[in-house]
């Protein structure tokens, strides 16, 4: 059978794996970017949380995935198996780049700007919402890309757990040894990955217009 | 008791372990041009910082109308008192119009009211209002500080404090700005604090002089043709060196 016709067949399979990798990986770094935005902020006003935090969020980029999935397993509440666990731990490998990004985009603002702010009596909160924060968006952004772009890879692997995704058919693939299942799961993703840094680019652009 | 000068009551400063100022005691008149006169370092800066409570002394009092910057509201203080810097410090993703809106933004002015004021301290300092919309990496060196110079006017401070605003522009534009903000000091009243080593600009500007020496204390206060026949050793050295 010729591989478009492969496709054609598993249209719906293939669609509803891809809604649910969509889903996985949308909730996550929605997730992330409540934990992490937030986080990255608190490190740009306290430096004595960030050697530990920074060095905690690296500490878990370096747990290969499959490991931490099968870490999350027998724990309660957060592990398991199915969608939770999966969801944890893409917002575990999320958190480096958004909190490091926001971070050192909070850090990156201009110090005559900073400075002018204070003095013309701008409160710590309007300084971030007005300045800080604008001024470092590109940086926070691209933190939120790279999250999006990674968690789009590990999510395949979540399958492992159960948790669906384009993961399911890549490994589906694998154990039976049909390469045009791989292919199913692998290309989607591929392009999923490529659409989403595109997206979030364009919305970063909306973004730095309504400032 | 109440008039809104600002006094130095045996100000010192230390930061870092370092004492920075010692034992100032000054008084700027309202609607008086004060310029601080000294080398980097001699605690100018930290001299304007402690007026709008950026900083606050090690010991001693800075007094605002009487009252010490301890008991005022740091925040309400600074929206009453102007502040121009060197390095300009624009909101770089403002337009012009909105960088000179900022202290009255905060202070929660309606829209037609800043608007109106943006347009006259546009004119004001010589830019057209054509200017509005433009964003500061649009203009050029003169023209930003003259948004800046706007920016710390637009809600009509108490105080003007002004840290070395045209050091770093070109001669030509510094003459210019120069001129402009004495003519400009005839028209809106302030009490100013000016910061500068440069002899030429504070003798240009200043009601009174109060040089600061490399110690940071205070060697000499009174007006720029006192500044000029004083004889005293380090205020000499200074003027020789600086005309």
């Amino acid at each position: 059978m010729d591989f478009l016709d492969f496709l054609a067949a598993n249209r719906a399979e293939i669609l509803f794996r891809t809604w649910e990798h969509v889903r996985l990986v949308g909730v996550s770094v929605l997730l992330a970017c409540l934990i992490g935005v937030p986080a990255g902020v608190l490190l740009s006003r306290s430096p004595r949380l960030r050697g530990p935090v920074l060095g905690g969020v690296n500490v878990i980029q370096t747990i290969p995935s499959l490991a931490l999935l099968g870490f999350l397993i027998p724990v309660p509440w957060i592990g398991g198996l199915g969608t939770r666990p999966a969801i944890v731990a893409l917002v575990a490998y999320a958190l480096l780049p958004i909190v490091k990004n926001t971070y050192e985009g909070i850090r990156s603002a201009d110090p005559a700007a900073r400075a002018a702010g204070v003095a013309m009596g701008m409160t710590p909160g309007q300084l971030l919402r007005q300045v800080e924060i604008p001024l470092g968006l590109g940086v926070i952004m691209a933190g939120v890309r790279l999250a999006t772009v990674i968690g789009i890879g590990v999510a395949t692997i979540a399958a492992f757990i159960g948790a669906g995704g384009l993961g399911a058919l890549i490994f589906r693939g694998v154990s039976m040894v049909d390469s045009r299942l791989v292919l199913a799961g692998a290309i989607p993703a591929a392009l999923l990955a490529l659409a989403a840094d595109r997206g979030l680019g364009w919305l970063e652009g909306r973004l730095s217009k309504w400032r | 008791m109440s008039e809104p000068g600002v006094s130095f009551e045996a100000v010192e400063v230390v930061l870092g372990g370092e004492p920075v100022l010692s034992g100032l005691d000054l008084e700027i008149a309202p609607g008086e041009t004060m310029v601080l006169l000294g080398r980097s370092g001699s605690g100018k800066s930290t001299t304007l910082k402690l007026v709008n409570a950026l900083l606050w002394p090690t010991r001693g009092r800075v007094l605002i109308g009487g009252t010490p910057t301890r008991d005022l509201d740091p925040i309400a203080l600074r929206r009453r008192t102007g502040y121009i810097l060197q390095e300009i410090g624009l909101f770089p993703h403002f337009t012009v119009a909105r960088n000179i809106a900022l202290v009255p933004a905060l202070l929660g002015w309606d829209a037609p009211a800043i608007d109106r004021r943006v347009d006259e301290m546009l004119e004001l300092v010589g830019l057209g209002t054509g200017l509005r919309h433009r964003l500061p990496a649009e203009l050029s060196g003169g023209q930003r500080q003259r948004v800046g110079i706007a920016r710390a006017l637009a809600a009509r401070p108490e105080r003007l404090l002004c840290d070395e605003p045209f050091g770093a522009l070109d001669p030509v534009t510094r003459d210019e700005l120069q001129r402009e903000f004495r003519d400009l000091a005839d028209r809106v009243r302030t009490t100013r604090l000016f910061v500068t080593h440069d002899v030429r600009e504070a003798l240009f500007l200043a009601d009174r002089i109060a040089f600061l020496s490399d110690d940071g204390q205070l060697a000499f206060v009174g007006t720029p043709e006192a500044f000029r026949s004083s004889a005293e050793p380090r205020v000499a050295r200074f003027r020789d060196a600086g005309l």
